[in-house]
């Protein structure tokens, strides 16, 4: 049976990692490269590498940054951030990334996924998706683009469907609302795009506790949880994690 | 030497980080000079089955040479389904033919692609896997798997509610549907494991 995996996110701006709140106020939190091989020593499943100072253009800083992290790390993980071609997906898994992700571009030229998937496998293209409860349609999230900072009038739920008819083989779902908060996850979120796709989906946005941790897999039935705040700034260790979740029935890989 | 072939597919780099990490002689090369003389290959890849087959092209037939020759050989994800006989992925694309079977997508009814960690049964008897327990999570990411069909490999089993095979042995010809480069310490063993292999068909 498959784990249910633990994914450390690294958002790096300038060679460094941050992290903000609701995608705002953001804190340093380490070097990319000591940070990315630390937790892979501490038993983290994968690493999520999202360069942030990328949004609307691909920057060949990541590509180094990429190669350096490959060099270092022998667990899986996926790099994004302003990626827009076909070219820089080859350029990013040549480079050392197991997987890589699009945003924005996807929404733009939802071609882009079947393009990248034809080529490279499914496997190698993640969706992200960055969403936001609407205001006007309750039980609905819209799709936001270029780091969060412009709301679609897409509909998380239809486009995570889509992306999986088009090629994208796993959904990063971020939820803007509980980004940075530690509050929990979005589960309702999590079940309503869990529920539409068979791809995996990881759980992102809220993670404070151990529980919600939990909670995301169970109530929201992702297939992995990611974490930034509460990892970067020490409050649990990847171990600690693992033993919460195997503890109470999980899958991990301990 | 072990020679990684560069055929213009993901993930190459990671395979030479990681021979390279546990002290290993590694070059990444698509010369037929390097292939001919490498005591080991590797055949990476993260790629659709029929891009990988057009992006081998004219390669294919100095590694099934090498292969024939007992030259140890080990295939990773795509490069592992490249060691059977033909792929249904977008198409029906021929592989190189040298372990029996046929590379088909993983049954619906369950999450696809199978991907993460996933615990693999060693079997004792393949040389890959010396050193390391009965049972060991690697990680995995593919939509598609070998059905192997050959009598004279031997398979070790992953459970993904059916019986997938994970990795296959047939004599000098090694594959992983799993990612050894990307599996931790477990993934490095196994590496320097095939290491070991090819520098005792060096002798």
């Amino acid at each position: 049976m498959l784990t249910k995996r633990i994914i450390p996110c690294l958002d790096v701006k300038d060679n460094r990692v941050v992290k903000g709140v609701k995608f705002l106020n953001l804190r340093d939190a380490g070097d990319p490269v000591e940070l990315g091989a630390r937790y892979s020593d501490e038993g983290a499943d994968e690493l999520v590498f999202l360069d942030i100072t990328a949004t609307i253009r691909f920057r060949k800083t990541i590509v180094e940054l990429v190669e350096k992290v490959a060099e270092k790390v022998f667990i899986p993980f996926t790099v994004g951030g302003g990626v827009q071609t076909v070219e820089q997906i080859d350029e990013l898994l040549r480079s050392g990334a197991e997987k890589v992700s699009v945003n924005t571009a996807a929404v733009e030229n939802p071609d882009l996924l079947t393009e990248a998937a034809q080529r490279f496998g499914n496997q190698c293209v993640v969706l992200a998706i960055d969403a936001r409860r609407s205001k006007d349609r309750k039980g609905h999230w819209q799709v936001c683009v270029k780091a969060g900072s412009q709301a679609t009038d897409i509909d998380v739920v239809e486009w995570a469907a889509k992306g999986e008819k088009l090629g994208a083989g796993e959904i990063l779902l971020t939820s803007m609302d509980a980004d940075g908060t530690k509050t929990g996850y979005d589960n309702e979120l999590n079940k309503a795009v869990t529920d539409a796709v068979d791809i995996p989906v990881i759980a992102s946005g809220g993670a404070g506790t151990l529980d919600h941790l939990y909670d995301a897999i169970v109530v929201g039935g992702a297939d992995a949880v990611l974490m930034a705040s509460i990892t970067h700034f020490e409050n649990y260790t990847i171990r600690q994690m693992k033993q919460y979740l195997a503890d109470r029935g999980i899958p991990v890989n301990l | 030497m072990i020679v990684v072939i560069d055929y213009n597919v993901g993930n190459v780099r990671s395979v030479c980080n990681a021979f390279v990490h546990i002290g290993c002689d590694v070059k990444l090369s698509r010369a037929i000079r390097d292939i001919e003389s490498a005591c080991g290959l590797v055949l990476p890849g993260v790629a659709a089955f029929g891009y990988a087959v057009n992006a081998l092209g004219d390669l294919a037939k100095p590694i099934k040479d090498a292969a024939s020759s007992g030259k140890p050989l080990l295939g990773i994800c795509v490069g592992h389904q490249l060691l059977f006989d033909r792929s249904t992925e977008y198409g029906t694309h021929f592989g190189l033919g040298l372990v029996g079977g046929d590379v088909v997508p993983i049954p619906a009814g369950r999450v696809i692609p199978h991907m993460g960690w996933n615990l693999v049964n060693l079997p004792a008897d393949i040389d890959l896997f010396a050193g390391l327990p009965a049972q060991k999570h690697f990680y995995f990411a593919h939509s598609f798997y070998a059905d192997v069909t050959d009598s004279k490999a031997k398979i070790a089993y992953t459970d993904y509610g059916f019986n997938l095979p994970a990795a296959v042995q047939k004599q000098n010809i090694y594959g992983t549907q799993f990612h050894p480069e990307k599996s931790g310490k477990a993934g490095l063993k196994l590496l320097k494991n095939f290491a070991e292999i090819c520098k005792g068909e060096n002798r």
